[in-house]
C-alpha cells in the first residue's frame, strides 16, 4: 500500500466526483473539492458525500472561492477540469501553481499534457513535485504505466482506438447497415455521444490522446497542431459494407510514433485485435524487445477514469 | 519436403526445358540409372507438355495470402478445381504471418497452360489475395476504400492516376452507390504495389484523394493489427 495522500480535487464533473468518491477506498483523504464557481475545503478531510449531494442537487459545492484550494494543506492536486485546447487553461495554470509550490499534480485533463507538455516538464524539473497523467489516455486502461514499465525508448509505436463514441458509431453502422446520422442520434439517446459530439467524431479527442503518447515516446515536441487528423463523419455505410466484403472493417485508428501523430478512419481486419466493438478502447504498444502488447478496456467514464487517477496517486514518490 | 511438387523445383524444370532437344535421352538415361521410377514419369510428362499444344498440363506455384478465419483455405482452393486445376500440394504457413496479419499459403498445382489465367482470376474473384502466380510476382497487395462523388469526379481518371502516379496496379474494384451514382459512393480497390513501395504509393494516393475531394480509408499497416 502506498502512503496516504491528501488530495485537492479541481473539477467536479464525472471524473472529479468519482475521484472524491473512491479516494477513501484507496486510502487517501480529500481535503478540497472545487468546481468552476465554488469550493469546499477542510484540512481534516471534507465530507465527500455531503459535497457530492450538494453538487448533484444543483447547489453550490461549498462556501469558498475555488482559489482557496491552493492555500489548503494538500499533497496532490488532481486536475480534472474540462479539457481545453490552445493555452490549455485554466488546467495548465492550476498545474503550474501546484508545481511551483512543490506539490504533486495528477491530471485527468488532456489539455496541458497535449498542448504544453514541454513547459509542464520544465516546471516539474524545478519542483519537488511530480506530474502523472495516466487518466488522460484511455480511461481505465493502463497505457502510460505500461509504456513507463517498458521504458519509452523501447516503445516504437502506439496504435489503436481511443475514442469510444466514434467506435460505437462505426460498430453500429457496420452491424446494422445504418447511416452515420442515424447511429449518431441513437448514440446521443443512449448517452454514448454528447449533445455536441464534434470532438469525438472529428478525431480531435483521439488525436489529443495520441499527441500525449507521442510526447511520452519522444519526450515532448508535439501538440495538437502537429497531428494529421481526420474524422468519421464522411464514412458512409456503403464504405463499411465494402470493407466487410473483404473481411475488414473501418475503425477510427490513431498512431503515435516519435515521428508524428496520425488519426483517421482505417481498414483493419474484421476479427483483428484492433477491431474492438462498442465503446471499448484498445491500444497496441509496439516494443523493440517484447513484440506487441495489447491493452483493452473502458476508455471513459467517471469511476473508470478515477481509478487511473488514483493509481497515479499511488505511484507518486514521497514528497 | 512434402510441399515440393512431384517433379522437383522450378529451376530443375527450366534447366530441363532449355536443353530439351538434346537432354531427353540423357534425362531418360539418368532415370534409368536411378532406382526411383518417379523422375522418369515426370520427364515424360514434361516432354508431353512440350510436344502437345492441347491437353498437356504444367505445374505452377501460386502464393496466396489468407485472412485468418475458419473456412478461408477451403474457399481459396475451390476456384482452382473449379477451373480445371489439379492440386499437388498446399503449404499452409500457419505460424508465419505477413506484415498485414495474414497467413501465407503456397499452393502447387498443375493445369493446362491456357487455364492458368482463369484460375488466378477465379481466386481473385473469390477475394483471395494472390501474391505470386507462376513467374509473375506482386510485392504487396493493399485494399483501400474511397468515399465521395466518385463517378462525378471521373472514376476512370482517378484509377489511371493511381496506376501512373502511385505506380500501383489496380487488381479489382467494387463500387457501392446506394443513393445513385450522382451521390456519395464508396469504392474498394485492391492494388498491387512493388515490395517496399507501399508507403510511397499510399502517399501518392492521399494526394490524389485530396485533389479530387475524396475521403480515403487506408489500410492500417505495421504491427499485428
Amino acid at each position: 500500500m502506498g502512503a496516504s495522500r491528501r488530495l485537492a480535487i479541481l473539477g467536479a464533473g464525472d471524473v472529479g466526483r468519482s475521484v472524491a468518491d473512491l479516494a477513501s477506498e484507496y486510502g487517501h483523504e480529500v481535503v478540497a473539492l472545487a468546481d468552476s464557481t465554488t469550493a469546499t475545503v477542510d484540512p481534516n478531510g471534507i465530507d465527500v458525500a455531503a459535497a457530492l449531494d450538494r453538487k448533484l442537487g444543483g447547489d453550490e459545492i461549498g462556501a469558498d472561492d475555488p482559489t482557496v484550494v491552493f492555500e489548503t494543506d494538500y499533497d496532490v492536486l488532481v486536475e480534472a477540469t474540462p479539457t481545453t485546447l490552445g493555452d490549455a487553461d485554466p488546467g495548465f495554470t492550476h498545474a503550474k501553481r501546484a508545481l511551483e509550490t512543490d506539490h504533486h499534480v495528477v491530471l485527468a485533463n488532456k489539455g496541458p499534457v497535449a498542448e504544453r507538455y514541454g513547459e509542464l516538464r520544465e516546471l516539474e524539473a524545478d519542483s519537488a513535485g511530480s506530474i502523472r497523467f495516466e487518466a488522460t489516455v484511455g480511461g481505465a486502461i493502463p497505457i502510460l504505466s505500461t509504456i513507463e514499465d517498458s521504458t519509452p525508448q523501447a516503445v516504437t509505436a502506439v496504435r489503436g482506438v481511443l475514442n469510444g463514441t466514434a467506435n460505437f458509431i462505426l460498430t453500429r453502422m457496420a452491424a446494422e447497415g445504418l447511416d452515420y446520422e442515424h447511429v449518431l442520434a441513437e448514440a446521443q439517446d443512449l448517452g454514448v455521444a454528447e449533445a455536441d459530439p464534434t470532438f469525438d467524431v472529428d478525431g480531435t479527442d483521439a488525436a489529443l490522446k495520441f499527441v500525449i503518447l507521442a510526447n511520452v515516446l519522444a519526450d515532448g515536441g508535439f501538440s495538437l497542431e502537429d497531428a494529421t487528423v481526420e474524422g468519421i463523419q464522411n464514412v458512409p455505410g456503403s464504405a463499411l459494407d465494402l470493407a466487410a466484403e473483404d473481411g475488414r472493417t473501418i475503425r477510427l485508428i490513431g498512431e503515435a510514433t516519435r515521428d508524428g501523430v496520425r488519426v483517421g478512419p482505417r481498414l483493419v481486419p474484421e476479427n483483428g485485435a484492433l477491431a474492438v466493438t462498442g465503446t471499448r478502447n484498445i491500444v497496441q504498444i509496439e516494443t523493440r524487445n517484447a513484440g506487441s502488447l495489447h491493452s483493452s478496456g473502458r476508455g471513459a467514464g467517471g469511476p473508470e477514469t478515477a481509478t487511473a487517477v488514483l493509481s497515479d496517486v499511488g505511484r507518486l514518490p514521497p514528497l | 519436403m512434402g510441399n515440393e511438387p512431384i517433379g522437383g523445383s522450378d529451376s530443375d524444370r527450366d534447366a530441363a526445358a532449355k536443353s530439351e532437344s538434346d537432354a531427353t535421352a540423357k534425362t531418360t538415361a539418368d532415370a534409368d540409372a536411378g532406382a526411383d521410377v518417379e523422375p522418369q514419369t515426370e520427364a515424360e510428362t514434361e516432354t508431353g507438355t512440350e510436344t502437345e499444344t492441347d491437353g498437356g498440363v504444367r505445374p505452377y506455384t501460386v502464393r496466396l495470402e489468407l485472412v485468418d478465419e475458419p473456412g478461408e483455405l477451403l474457399r481459396a482452393l475451390s476456384p482452382i478445381s473449379d477451373n480445371g486445376g489439379n492440386l499437388l500440394s498446399i503449404h499452409h504457413e500457419r505460424g508465419n504471418i505477413t506484415p498485414r496479419g495474414h497467413i501465407p499459403v503456397e499452393v502447387d498445382l498443375e493445369c493446362p497452360p491456357e487455364r492458368f489465367d482463369d484460375i488466378v482470376e477465379g481466386l481473385r474473384d473469390a477475394g483471395v489475395n494472390v501474391i505470386q502466380a507462376g513467374a509473375e510476382r506482386y510485392g504487396e497487395e493493399i485494399s483501400i476504400v474511397f468515399v465521395g462523388h466518385l463517378v462525378e469526379n471521373d472514376l476512370s481518371e482517378t484509377l489511371s492516376r493511381i496506376e501512373s502516379e502511385a505506380e500501383a496496379a489496380v487488381i479489382d474494384l467494387s463500387l457501392a452507390a446506394p443513393d445513385g451514382t450522382d451521390a456519395t459512393a464508396s469504392a474498394r480497390l485492391r492494388l498491387a504495389v512493388d515490395s517496399g513501395r507501399t508507403d510511397a504509393a499510399l502517399e501518392s494516393i492521399r494526394s490524389i484523394g485530396a485533389d479530387k475531394d475524396l475521403t480515403i480509408v487506408e489500410p492500417l499497416l505495421g504491427g499485428e493489427a
